[in-house]
């Protein structure tokens, strides 16, 4: 797993047992990135920097991964001469992300 | 830490993402205080350039009323820059200590909804004074301000929807007893703001703010 710095130790303890628990979403900058598109149309990268509070390359290596599991995809468009990156969930993404938290859901109730 | 306690300060991590990219949380309760003070300070200047105009024309029944209106509206424009620039301060000063980007996403998508309705009634406004309708004046401010506050709630503090419902009914009395604009005026800009300011520095600045930071910087 990468080095994230802040979220390192996290992402350690986060090592779950049950296999539900998508692997993916292990990372805090990952989970952020997924929780915050499922309740915005679109983001974009310095938004997405400033709500996450991470760097730059931090968040594109994470923003990659999911794009490279099919949870996200990316629009590069321009706004003026600036370039505007806006990121979407997409529909498998929005299934994993829920199945994640039916999977957190069931792992509550199962130790209570 | 066991596995159900990692679950659900996962939850928990999941419902602050979602709620910082939608809402913006960091009003701040002295901001509402300092736009209500500069309303009533805006409120006297305009008592007192009446009286002076009364006292000045007090024989004369054909007193130019273009005058007066002239030196209102300076006053009205003047208010709201002045309450803005002080709302904003504080709000700034919030956001520094909270560490949260002032003009973020959805700060954004306040200034945004407030600003449409704000906007076109200011318009609205506008024809009402070239018109003459200067009664109308006072209650479609409070009304259009009301609807701007009630539109932009969504993306902010909850209980900027009751201020937006607060001052929709004091522009509805208005608009049933019209007339006493300044005093309405004084209400709505004024009291109302400074209240609800109180309210919401209350709630959530007294002892708020550190448990905030904390759980934003984990």
């Amino acid at each position: 797993m990468k080095k994230t710095g802040l979220n390192n130790s996290q992402e350690v303890q986060m090592s779950n047992p049950i296999e539900n628990l998508n692997k993916i979403f292990d990372s805090r900058v990952r989970l952020g990135i997924m929780s915050t598109l499922m309740v915005n149309e679109e983001i974009n990268f310095n938004d997405l920097k400033q709500l996450i509070v991470v760097t730059d390359g931090n968040l594109a290596s994470h923003i990659k991964s999911l794009e490279e599991s099919g949870y996200i995809k990316v629009n590069k468009g321009f706004i003026g001469r600036k370039t505007n990156t806006v990121y979407k969930v997409t529909k498998a993404g929005k299934k994993a992300f829920q199945n994640h938290l039916d999977a957190l859901e069931k792992m509550i109730r199962s130790i209570s | 830490m066991n596995a159900k306690n990692e679950s659900l300060q996962e939850l928990q991590h999941i419902k602050k993402m979602m709620e910082r990219s939608t809402k913006f949380s960091s009003l701040s309760g002295l901001s509402g205080v300092a736009a209500g003070t500069c309303a009533l300070v805006g409120v006297w200047f305009a008592v007192r350039s009446i009286a002076d105009w009364k006292s000045s024309h007090v024989n004369n029944p054909e007193a130019p009323m273009e005058e007066l209106a002239t030196q209102l509206l300076l006053i009205a424009v003047a208010t709201f820059i002045a309450a803005v620039i002080s709302a904003f301060i504080f709000i700034y000063l919030r956001c520094k200590k909270l560490d949260i980007p002032v003009l973020g996403m959805s700060a954004r998508r306040v200034i945004i909804n407030i600003a449409i309705p704000l906007f076109m009634g200011s318009l609205f406004v506008f024809r009402l004074a070239t018109t003459g309708a200067y009664n109308l004046i006072p209650p479609a401010c409070l009304i259009f301000y009301g609807l701007g506050l009630v539109n932009a709630s969504k993306y902010t503090l909850n209980v900027v929807r009751y201020l937006g419902f607060t001052q929709l009914i004091i522009g509805v009395i208005n608009l049933l007893v019209l007339g006493y604009g300044l005093i309405f005026w004084g209400v709505g800009f004024g009291l109302i703001h400074i209240i609800y300011g109180v309210i919401i520095w209350w709630k959530y600045e007294k002892n708020g703010s550190e448990q905030f930071t904390r759980s934003a910087n984990e």
